[in-house]
């Protein structure tokens, strides 16, 4: 049980998906700019990297490794997670409206989101099991959630603030997002 | 309205130069660029499959139907994507490692998607070899600059790619280690990104 809170405490905060693999940038400046879809984007990220890194890590040891198919990894997980993706899309409209309409244009955003994909290939290229890989991809989507929101905090706040024209927008909020960054460094000694 | 070649060609260099203009393509661009090595190892890889795939989707793109293309561009720029993996595993292998989940993340690389959906999906065989060649290099010319600024500062040297390391900066230079690292990189590019919107943009 203590593996796993050190390794939950570390994919959060230590090897921030964002903030210290550069994963899933896109997505972190494209929807910061208002708290509400950076909240609609961190939900969906969660439910689908979850069940991604499951899939994914089945596929990858009972399909590709069975089979001594491993060079076709690239092609297998990208179209597992748009095929996902699809499903996911489907199941929700269908029969949890609720969830659908709140997530709604951040799904088919998601096969596209290198954090997702990334993920699921950092679990296999570093051998962990099952578990190990459902806790790691959950726990990465937490902290790609938590930047998010945070950043979004702060870009609302900057709207107010008077910037230089050259700046603007994407520049201050790359400053920002190194800003972060470097408060996010200062966990580094936890695990 | 139509455009000459080298038109197509000459605005991925600097009118939508991917990482700055577009805004596309974040995750490479900062994760590989500490070093000029890395970053043009990158942009070469990328520029390869981006030439390739706009190739093969414009030669297809009267055959693919347009309800499952996005699924088609995916399967065709994750082919080529895998030929780069297989080839620098066994050609360059230490950049390879250097470059390491990076490689395999080129399918996920938006400007790749981008490109297929919105040129190469529209336009003919030779102007889309065009407007990858030039968006390939702009991405190419943009990772060198950020990778060779964030190596100046970060060690005071430069390395040559696939050649000799040099010593730009004076020997009491101390070097700026905080450009190699991960807040640096989004300082850095920032930084860059204001300088370019300070040029006039006539």
């Amino acid at each position: 049980m203590g593996d796993y809170i050190v390794l939950v405490v570390s994919c959060i905060f230590v090897n921030n998906i964002l903030l210290a693999q550069f994963l899933g940038n896109c997505p972190f400046l494209g929807t910061s700019k208002k708290m509400e879809t950076a909240l609609g984007m961190a939900m969906a990220v969660i439910f689908v990297l979850g069940l991604a890194g499951a899939i994914t890590w089945v596929i990858d040891a009972y399909v590709l490794k069975k089979f001594g198919l491993e060079y076709l990894q690239t092609i297998a997980f990208i179209l597992v997670i748009a095929a996902l993706v699809q499903f996911v899309e489907m199941f929700l409209k269908k029969s949890i409206p609720g969830l659908y309409a709140g997530l709604g244009i951040f799904l088919p955003l998601i096969t596209t989101n290198c954090a997702v994909f990334g993920v699921c290939v950092l679990n296999v290229q570093n051998e962990l099991g099952f578990m190990e890989s459902l806790v790691t991809s959950v726990a990465y989507a937490a902290g790609f959630g938590l930047a998010l929101v945070l950043f979004a905090g702060l870009r609302e706040r900057i709207l107010l603030a008077r910037v230089p024209r050259a700046l603007q927008d994407t520049s201050i909020g790359l400053v920002t997002a190194g800003l972060i960054a470097l408060s996010f460094m200062g966990f580094k000694g936890l695990v | 309205m139509a455009k000459t070649l080298t038109q197509e060609f000459t605005k991925g260099l600097w009118k939508e130069v991917p990482p700055f203009r577009l805004v596309l393509g974040l995750c490479p661009t900062l994760g590989v660029t500490t070093t000029l090595e890395n970053g043009v190892g990158m942009g070469l890889a990328t520029t390869f499959v981006l030439v390739c795939a706009n190739l093969l989707i414009s030669a297809l793109r009267n055959v693919i139907p347009s309800k499952v293309r996005i699924a088609c561009f995916i399967v065709v720029i994750a082919t080529f994507v895998i030929v780069v993996e297989q080839v620098m595993q066994a050609f360059a292998y230490p950049l390879f490692l250097k470059l390491g989940v990076f490689i395999p993340l080129i399918v996920v690389n938006c400007i790749l998607l981008g490109r297929a959906e919105a040129f190469a999906s529209k336009n003919g065989i030779v102007s889309s070899l065009a407007d990858g060649l030039g968006i390939g290099i702009g991405f190419t010319l943009s990772l060198g600059v950020l990778g060779s600024l964030r190596e100046i500062l970060g060690t005071g040297a430069i390395t040559i790619p696939f050649g000799a390391s040099y010593a730009v900066m004076p020997a009491a230079f101390e070097p700026f280690g905080f450009m190699v690292s991960a807040p640096g990189a989004f300082v850095a590019l920032g930084l860059l990104l204001a300088l370019m919107n300070l040029a006039p943009s006539k």
